[in-house]
């Protein structure tokens, strides 16, 4: 028998005060950990309170689990003290890499599917699972960019990962209709090799046509193809945590409400797929 | 290619728009390149103009993003949080205005207040409480989130008039150096221009001081009856300021 999912939106300044009030009819909020990881003040504060209404989830955009000079060791000792603080229901990152020699990028950057990188990023997911105590999700990226030497797809290396770090996975649904346009796969394919049985939550956003390239930039209200391909994850997902992510010219509550009301239709329509 | 030599390379592109480096990363198609490359600059020019609103006003838009622009150019990021990035920007604006030293310390000032903003928390000693203190063997102590700041300028003032939606003062050198301490009572920043008492005492405070000894050194500079006073009045500044750290008798 299926499970019910579960349905969420992104903590956002905008909203803080709804969300203090605990009125938001939403199962769960992610938060960007970082932007929570600070010694105290108001960012603190607005958590815990948060935290006393709705289920967090922890979500991270600076881990770097892709990157060869492995885990910040300070960077996890923070995220760890914010995880015994909060008791999140899910902690995630992204496959991406963001620092190297030092140097931070600040952004998402793409990992070539490749064996060295596959053990690099399995080597970091398990050091980080080790100093927070619990299994991480991974989120799949956007990418704008393909290597050539690249040995397997992305939902090889995600399948791989799994298996070999024991960790959940994020799955991004405009992330992979981005890169599906960006580097010509097929977005059904993607879906047939992911392990579904690891999704433990789904994200939802919207992106913005380049001048050559999807770009992911979580401004505007999710898009028709990612509601149908949302509509196809939802026949194969059960007990799920889906949510809104929206991080730029963030409209009022009520306009994300309204689209995470589409998500439970169509996740109630998968249901019945499904069964 | 090595995975450290794809992540030096593709580092290299984004912080010197390094072609060569680029050229190096056989990529199946170069456009997304462009992509992670404003991606890169559009999050550092945001936390600066994120940081330093008031900077941004004194000096207007078309100056400020020059300078943020030419800090990302020099200035890669190191730490895991973007707000670290902005730590190194009021250091540009002193070498691109060495005739304005007010824009600089309008900076820093701000620097420190969003920093304050989330240093860490502390029980503020209330003006009430100061009655049932034993004074003969309190430790006064600062607020944990309190910091100094050292400024040549009107700084203080031009932030003030911003921060209320005034018309900001001309700029001016001061007569002397200003200390300022910024502190956050509950969640709200706040700074203060220490007086010369003040610039001898809170230092003092923030390590750890007994009352006993400031009464001391305010009896020794002003005489027994004026230090004395002295001493209770600003220790009623103070508190009444919610600098003082509660619990430290």
């Amino acid at each position: 028998m299926k499970q019910s999912a579960s349905f969420g939106l992104g903590l956002r300044k905008p909203h803080y005060q709804d969300f203090l009030a605990g009125t938001v009819p939403v199962d769960f909020v992610e938060v960007i950990s970082e932007n929570f990881m600070v010694a105290g003040g108001r960012p603190r504060d607005v958590l815990r309170l948060v935290r006393d209404h709705y289920p967090v989830a922890l979500h991270g955009v600076s881990m770097s689990l892709g990157s060869v000079d492995g885990v910040d060791r300070d960077y996890l000792q923070r995220l760890r003290a914010l995880v015994d603080d909060v008791e999140p229901m899910v902690v995630s990152d992204h496959l991406c890499w963001t620092r190297t020699d030092g140097f931070n990028s600040h952004d998402l950057l793409p990992v070539p599917y490749t064996g060295e990188a596959l053990g690099v990023v399995c080597d970091n997911i398990l050091q980080a699972q080790d100093m927070l105590g619990r299994a991480m999700l991974i989120e799949n990226p956007s990418t704008y960019l393909a290597f050539v030497g690249s040995e397997m797809t992305e939902w090889e290396f995600l399948n791989e990962i799994c298996r070999r770090t024991d960790c959940g996975l994020l799955l991004d649904v405009n992330n992979i209709h981005v890169s599906a346009a960006n580097h010509h796969f097929d977005a059904e394919a993607y879906l047939a090799g992911i392990p579904f049985e690891r999704v433990r939550q789904v994200h939802l956003a919207g992106h913005s046509q380049g001048r050559e390239l999807l770009i992911d930039t979580h401004d505007q209200a999710v898009s028709d193809p990612v509601w149908a391909l949302f509509s196809a994850v939802s026949k194969r997902i059960d007990g799920v945590a889906v949510m809104i992510e929206r991080d730029d010219n963030i409209p009022p509550l009520h306009d994300l409400l309204e689209e995470l009301a589409i998500a439970r239709s169509l996740a109630k329509e998968g249901v019945g797929a499904w069964a | 290619m090595g995975l450290r030599t794809l992540q030096r390379d593709f580092a290299t592109w984004l912080a010197a728009e390094d072609h060569e480096a680029a050229g190096r990363l056989s990529l199946v198609a170069p456009e997304g390149l462009s992509v992670y490359l404003n991606n890169y600059r559009g999050q550092l020019m945001g936390c600066l103009t994120e940081s330093y609103p008031k900077t941004q006003a004194w000096i207007g838009d078309s100056a400020f993003l020059s300078a943020a622009a030419d800090h990302v150019e020099a200035v890669t990021p190191h730490s895991w949080t973007l707000d670290d990035y902005a730590e190194g920007f009021p250091g540009t604006l002193a070498r691109r205005y060495p005739g304005d030293p007010e824009v600089a310390d309008l900076a820093r000032l701000e620097l420190a207040l969003s920093e304050t903003f989330v240093a860490p928390d502390g029980d503020s000693l209330s003006l009430d409480a100061i009655a049932h203190v034993d004074w003969a063997r309190a430790q006064l102590r600062l607020m944990p989130s309190a910091t100094f700041l050292d400024l040549t300028t009107n700084a203080a003032a031009i932030w003030s008039a911003i921060d209320g939606g005034d018309v900001p003062p001309a700029a001016e050198i001061l007569a002397g150096p200003a200390t300022l301490l910024i502190w956050r009572q509950g969640f709200v920043c706040c700074f203060q221009e220490l007086d010369s008492n003040e610039r001898m005492l809170v230092p003092l405070i923030s390590g750890g001081i007994g009352f006993e000894e400031v009464c001391e050194r305010l009896v020794s500079l002003h005489g027994s009856d004026e230090g004395v006073r002295l001493a209770g009045e600003l220790l009623a500044r103070w508190a009444g300021a919610g600098m003082l750290q509660r619990g430290v008798t």
